[in-house]
């Protein structure tokens, strides 16, 4: 192992209360659920923190179930969890699409819904899912629950409105009216990561607005608002490829180059909007 | 910390935060286990935690803590899949193999080529081409469906080959 331990301590909470009391009284905290992120940086020897909580245990925060019309997804859900679950795949099944493209079966085993949240890289294949879903995050302290819209959760790369003392506990989605659609690009089907991800919802007859939301075009995930609206207004494919090119900011990095993304992501936003159209 | 390793009950003392990779190798001397990438990327380090594989570089002691974890030392050189590796060249250098073995495990009994294509997908092999690993699982659930039903069929298959099967009569997975 190249990361030393020595200076490294893990707190065990029993509970939910017991991890949202420590992180008050004992904090800064790490938080660490399936580790499939935090163990390649600490691998690496590039993992900054010293104490952690392990919320591995906390089997309540695994539920997936429906309140009324919203479904709730506990933080430590797994992605396999997700992929298994028949709500997840009756009422989000864009959702159980990104989470089989997320790395391997090992790491779909381990790898949690809240982690690739909380891990907050502009490129998590389950971002835009969630973005375009409407998703609220459930944050929760010892003192309060709060309840933050998705898409402004994140402040920037990497950066998100938790708090030291908080923790993400779940995800609460309410009803998607219309069709579903996922595309992931990478250099292999497994075990890439994306170059460009993307979710989008179109209308069904006279149900479900247009949302399109994409990743790794930009510090965080973009939900494409003024797309959507072109597309809701009938402007043609390109006229709405043209405002797509303008609501993302991709990079040149070591998976792909600005140019790249730009032209495949509008090649997707093409195809959505070709297969929505489909009969 | 204790765990169930192979079916035996084993209590570790160590550093909650250590891989189980590490304490498979170094606590429990079990080095059939392999360090590939240390990112998971590759799988050479897959382990079965409770049935289900995952990569043992990236687990923390403390996560298994209460679990069953199966090595390929728990198969014993006697899994079909172990000698279908052997028999039909699905093992080549070997760094994947233990690995590859545990992820092929966890297919269940009559994995399609799609289902081995994507239970394999986190598992990494230089040598092979893949095809090689593939017609192994695949022996081993023919061997099965041999063994069962028509003898004539399997010995005659078995006389084309300088070795006979190993793979013992009426066994499955």
């Amino acid at each position: 192992m190249i990361g030393s331990l020595s200076h490294r301590t893990l707190l065990q909470p029993r509970s939910l209360t017991d991890a949202l009391k420590m992180l008050r009284d004992e904090g800064p905290l790490v938080p660490l659920a399936g580790c499939t992120d935090l163990y390649v940086s600490l691998n690496f020897g590039t993992l900054k923190g010293t104490r952690f909580l392990n919320l591995w245990g906390l089997a309540g925060l695994k539920d997936i179930s429906v309140r009324g019309d919203v479904l709730s997804i506990g933080a430590l859900a797994t992605h396999t969890d997700l992929i298994r679950s028949p709500l997840v795949q009756k009422r989000i099944p864009m959702l159980a699409a990104a989470a089989r493209e997320v790395g391997g079966v090992q790491i779909q085993n381990r790898g949690t819904l809240g982690g690739n949240v909380a891990n907050a890289s502009p490129a998590g294949d389950t971002l835009p899912v969630l973005a375009a879903a409407d998703a609220v995050v459930v944050l929760r302290s010892a003192a309060e629950t709060r309840r933050v819209p998705f898409t402004t959760f994140y402040t920037g790369y990497r950066q998100s409105v938790r708090r030291l003392d908080e923790l993400i506990v779940g995800f609460e989605i309410p009803a998607i009216h219309g069709r579903q659609w996922f595309r992931k690009v990478g250099t292999r089907a497994a075990q890439a990561i994306s170059k460009v991800v993307i979710a989008g919802v179109a209308p069904a007859g006279r149900a479900g607005s247009v949302r399109v939301a994409l990743g790794s075009v930009a510090p965080t995930v973009v939900r494409a608002t003024r797309t959507e609206a072109a597309l809701a207004g009938g402007a043609t494919i390109g006229d709405a490829q043209r405002t797509l090119l303008e609501e993302i900011a991709p990079i040149d990095d070591i998976r792909s180059t600005s140019e790249y993304r730009r032209r495949v992501a509008a090649n997707l936003l093409a195809r959505f909007w070709a297969d929505a159209h489909r009969k | 910390m204790r765990f169930t390793l192979n079916g035996t009950f084993r209590r570790i003392d160590a550093h909650p935060l250590k891989r189980l990779l590490d304490v498979l190798r170094e606590d429990c001397a079990l080095t059939g286990t392999k360090e590939g990438c240390g990112e998971g990327e590759c799988g050479a380090c897959t382990v079965l935690v409770d049935g289900a594989p995952v990569n043992s570089c990236l687990v923390p002691i403390a996560q298994i803590n209460g679990a069953r974890v199966t090595t390929i030392e728990g198969l014993r050189g006697r899994h079909p899949l172990q000698h279908a590796f052997v028999e039909h060249g699905g093992a080549q250098c070997g760094i994947c193999t233990p690995g590859m073995i545990l992820a092929a495990v966890a297919l269940g009994k009559k994995p399609t080529l799609d289902q081995m294509k994507v239970g394999l997908a986190g598992n990494l092999c230089r040598c092979t081409g893949y095809s090689a690993i593939y017609r192994s699982i695949d022996a081993v659930t023919s061997t099965a469906r041999r063994n069962r039903g028509d003898r004539k069929d399997r010995e005659a298959r078995s006389g084309s080959r300088t070795k006979k099967p190993r793979t013992r009569a009426g066994v499955t997975r």
